[in-house]
């Protein structure tokens, strides 16, 4: 086993060049979608446990909106298109 | 209307129950369903468009039902949304319209009670998501306006609508009971 040098000159990276920086999915609330269906969306797509499904089912009932995923723009891509199948209004946003 | 809907037979399979009159009302729906979302004309004359499902002429719908049906899926970068949908909207289209005519199959079944595959179910519940959102849009519901609807006189020309909103509301809900894992 080793250990990892105390002190390292932090590289220098350009942001650009991280690979990908992650996306999200975000998922808003509507007045029509009813709670039991999101939260089974959450479910049945994300194959979140139901606790986290009902936690993100109520945040964006009570918040108007939650991340519900997050990673590269091409993965955010087929949440929302899925979310869009599923008649959840979703969008896809560049985690800031 | 009767209210028994869909629930979870012994067997595990879900079993939608309706009268005649339920079921002529539902498949009224559902070719209305049908029309509204299909794809309108034919793909570009471009092969390769025709072949992955392009959609070049793809904008953001005017009707509020249909933009709602096929939402923007980018919030606040219009050239992004709009490359998205030329991209992604004619596959939803026929997704959604796949699931209508799913849905619509099953009620050809005789007697009042259908027996459903869990692929039909699911269907089901992609077509009773995309009519509420319809008729939703088309009735103004908002979080507030749901009480005001609810008590609106019977000579009112949204009261009708309602009622069948209300009513697939119910059915919805009675499917997702029977579904969830």
């Amino acid at each position: 086993m080793t250990t990892a040098p105390t002190e390292l000159e932090r590289p220098a990276v350009d942001d650009d060049v991280l690979v990908d920086r992650p996306w999200i999915t975000i998922v808003w609330n509507d007045p029509v979608n009813l709670m039991s269906y999101v939260t089974y969306v959450f479910m049945t797509y994300f194959k979140y446990p139901k606790e986290k499904a009902e936690r993100l089912m109520s945040q964006v009932h009570h918040e108007g909106r939650a991340v519900v995923s997050n990673g590269t723009r091409e993965e955010m891509e087929r949440d929302v298109t899925a979310m869009h199948s599923y008649g959840l209004w979703a969008t896809l946003a560049k985690d800031d | 209307m009767a209210v028994y809907g869909f629930r979870r037979g012994v067997t595990g399979r879900i079993v939608l129950r309706v009268d005649d009159v339920e079921k002529g009302l539902l498949t009224m729906l559902l070719q209305q369903l049908i029309e509204f979302v299909a794809p309108d004309g034919e793909l570009s004359d471009d092969p390769l468009a025709q072949l992955v499902g392009i959609d070049p002429d793809a904008e953001t719908p005017q009707d509020p039902a249909l933009a709602r049906l096929f939402p923007d899926a980018y919030r606040d970068d219009p050239e992004a949304a709009g490359e998205f949908r030329r991209f992604t909207e004619r596959s939803l289209r026929e997704t959604k319209v796949a699931n209508a005519t799913t849905a619509l199959a099953t009620l050809q079944r005789s007697g009042e009670k259908v027996t459903l595959t869990p692929d039909e179910a699911v269907s089901w519940l992609g077509a009773l998501t995309d009519l509420r959102l319809a008729l939703g849009s088309r009735l103004g519901i908002t979080e507030e306006s749901l009480d005001e609807l609810a008590a609106l006189p019977d000579d009112d020309p949204r009261a009708a609508t309602y009622h069948v909103y209300d009513w697939l509301t119910f059915l919805q809900e009675s499917l997702v009971q029977s579904v969830m894992p």
